[in-house]
């Protein structure tokens, strides 16, 4: 029983990972860089959903939408002031330099918590359902159905809107969806503004027992990062099989390892992502499903 | 013309640790006027308080560490942003070897008999021991880490490392006997060699020293010492091949340099620096605690070499000094009148001098990059430059 439990959360909280990779993977795939700065988007975002729900006292569905507006509007500030400057510049210091903004971004929307943690005023709470001998939380369902609901528009988005397509063309050649008439700088914006959606999307869902929100659940989806290495940066398909992975092997970590390997301490199931990504990377250098760089001299 | 910067006539000079005479001379000034301040002498009014002198030991050991740091990633351009892991096991190994053993009295749960239990292991060896070995088991690691390295290029690798990063600290808080455990710590190794003490006041060959001073001098002399071996490194043909596979990794394998053996090293002896640098900053410190050795230890490092100068000996060491006296600066900032309620040192405020710098740090990362990517160093040179050509400079 305990085995199906840890599934179910292993899967909730793979719907949680791929939110964030997702995001990766897109800023990845339209601009060729790897921005540190989605789990500082995350705790930004989260942060507004708090406020308009617990502070404001809106309602909670409304209040999601009044901060993924916000999210939308931050993440093309972003893009435009401090990713555009650096088109062309090696990937190498465009990646630190979200690290920089990532810090920035951090201790900004870090100063607007407690110390204590937040709780973004979610109608789920504490409520759970059972099912025979399972106990499934409400936040552990919604964080599976968004998450499946907002993949799928975004597949359906890539696949048959017009803009989508352009996205498509600027992954694959830069320079030749400019000369087919793609506005690359329109494709850079729109997918920081999806990153920073999808990021303020998973804030609602990253701690899915509690649902609450502070300065620390940076680390939490800091885990994306394994996952979407894994996966292969630039694989949409790879993120989502490696957030099921790691999902996964967090949760049974997490049920299992303090009986089965106690002398390797609490929390174990916290590094397992990290772990997971060394032996991957160490079989397939390119992630699961990454394209292999092709080399030229 | 002669004594233009860049300008090298011969191979001899272009290979030496000094380019010119003119910058032995300023080399033999700088050291000569650092002895001189560090024993308590003044220069006009330039005189050093105790509590700069002991900023000034940390900036040199953070130095030692910045080299580290900029063999593998400035030199050998294999981005590493695992460098707080091996800090972090250079200082556990000191304090374990260095540190003293702290036991309880405990009852044996079957025997029913008092027992001493160790809470905290610590040999209390001395410093000639622990400073080498603390190097030696940090690069250890990095000798295992090399060979995932060696598969992986540009941002995978730098991710691997970060993996390491959140595995050290995993270690660090869960190995309770070694390490003390997550939140308490544990006091570090003993500043001892051979019974002469570098962390009480006393006299040196005559001269009576405070504590401070004996730091700023031993870190003066590892820093000369382990600068002068970066900087030969750089220019022997490990470094010359390093450089190639930064430049070009396939070409450097074309031309018959084996990349596996080369970064091999190169992780080796940067790991070797940064357990010497770790062992020696947090026995200064007094107490280590696994949530020091994070993420933002490693970018602070990364922005040391970034800030100072990437694959330069000077630009590490202007690096960690400037990295090192920002928050001194901040500090001061903070108790301007105009910015004093922007910036408070009550850690309630709006924006306390910790966050302040941290962001400073985020800022100075990205500025650097737009604006001057060879960082101090390029400053220097520029400088250096206009004067050199003035008053037709352009």
């Amino acid at each position: 029983m305990s085995f199906l439990q840890a599934l179910i959360n292993g899967i909730a909280l793979a719907a949680v990972y791929s939110l964030l990779g997702m995001g990766f993977v897109i800023i990845y795939k339209s601009m060729q860089v790897l921005s540190f700065a989605q789990p500082a988007l995350m705790l930004f975002g989260g942060w507004w959903v708090v406020y308009f729900a617990t502070l404001v006292h809106l309602n909670f569905y409304v209040a999601v939408l009044i901060a993924i507006a916000i999210a939308v509007i931050s993440g093309l500030f972003i893009e435009r002031v401090f990713l555009r400057p650096m088109v062309g510049k090696p990937v190498f210091a465009v990646a630190i330099m979200t690290i920089g903004l990532d810090l920035a971004i951090r201790i900004i929307a870090g100063n607007f918590y407690d110390v204590s943690p937040r709780s973004t005023g979610d109608p789920w709470g504490l409520s759970t359902f059972n099912v025979g001998r399972l106990i499934i939380g409400h936040r552990r369902v919604a964080a599976i159905v968004v998450s499946v609901v907002v993949l799928l528009a975004l597949l359906a988005f890539f696949r048959f809107s017009r803009m989508g397509l352009a996205m498509r063309a600027a992954a694959f050649d830069q320079e030749v969806a400019l000369i087919q008439g793609v506005s690359v700088a329109a494709v850079f914006a729109i997918s920081w503004a999806l990153a920073s959606v999808l990021a303020t999307l998973a804030s609602l869902f990253i701690n899915p027992d509690l649902g609450s929100l502070g300065p620390a659940s940076y680390t939490l989806a800091l885990k994306a990062l394994p996952v979407v290495v894994i996966g292969g940066l630039d694989s949409i398909g790879g993120t989502l099989v490696a957030a099921l992975m790691v999902g996964i092997a967090e949760a049974l970590t997490g049920t299992y390892q303090m009986h089965l390997t106690p002398y390797i301490g609490q929390n174990f199931s916290q590094v397992v992502p990290y772990l997971v990504m060394f032996v991957v990377l160490l079989v397939r250098p390119y992630g699961l499903f990454g394209t292999r760089e092709v080399e030229r001299v | 013309m002669r004594l233009r910067p860049g300008l090298v006539t011969d191979y001899r000079a272009d290979a030496g640790i000094f380019k010119s005479v003119t910058q032995r001379i300023w080399f033999g000034l700088l050291l000569a006027a650092a002895v001189f301040l560090g024993a308590g002498g003044a220069i006009g009014p330039i005189r050093i308080s105790s509590d700069i002198m002991v900023l000034l030991a940390y900036a040199m050991f953070a130095s030692i560490g910045a080299l580290g740091l900029n063999i593998v990633t400035g030199m050998a351009g294999q981005v590493s942003l695992g460098h707080a892991f091996f800090l972090g096991l250079g200082a556990y190994t000191a304090a374990i070897l260095g540190g003293v053993e702290q036991t309880r009295q405990a009852m044996d749960p079957v025997t029913g008999q008092q027992v001493t239990e160790v809470v905290l292991r610590g040999y209390g060896l001395d410093m000639i021991i622990w400073l080498p070995l603390a190097g030696i088991i940090a690069a250890l690691a990095g000798l295992i880490v090399a060979p995932v390295a060696t598969r992986l290029r540009g941002l995978y690798l730098a991710f691997v490392t970060l993996g390491l990063v959140f595995l050290g600290e995993h270690i660090f808080r869960e190995a309770r006997t070694l390490t003390g455990g997550a939140g308490n710590g544990r006091p570090t190794a003993e500043y001892r060699l051979f019974g002469f003490r570098f962390d009480q006041d006393g006299e040196v060959f005559g001269i009576w020293m405070s504590k401070q001073q004996k730091l700023f001098f031993l870190g003066l002399i590892l820093l000369l010492v382990m600068g002068l071996a970066a900087k030969n490194l750089f220019r022997s043909r490990v470094g010359r091949a390093l450089a190639a596979i930064r430049d070009r990794d396939i070409a450097a394998e074309m031309m018959g340099i084996p990349l596996g053996r080369y970064k091999l090293i190169a992780f080796t002896i940067s790991s070797f620096y940064a357990g010497i640098a770790g062992a020696l900053f947090w026995a200064v410190v007094g107490r280590l605690t696994a949530e020091g050795f994070n993420f933002l230890l490693s970018i602070k490092y990364i922005a040391m070499i970034l800030i100072g100068g990437v694959a330069t000996v000077s630009g590490s060491i202007m690096g960690a000094f400037f990295i090192t006296f920002l928050p001194k600066v901040v500090e001061g900032l903070a108790g301007l009148p105009g910015l004093s309620h922007i910036i408070s040192k009550d850690p309630a405020g709006m924006i306390n001098t910790f966050q302040f710098e941290q962001i400073l740090f985020g800022l100075f990362i990205v500025g650097f990059l737009i604006l001057e990517p060879m960082g101090l160093y390029g400053i220097w040179i520029r400088v250096r430059n206009y004067w050199k050509g003035w008053p037709f400079s352009y």
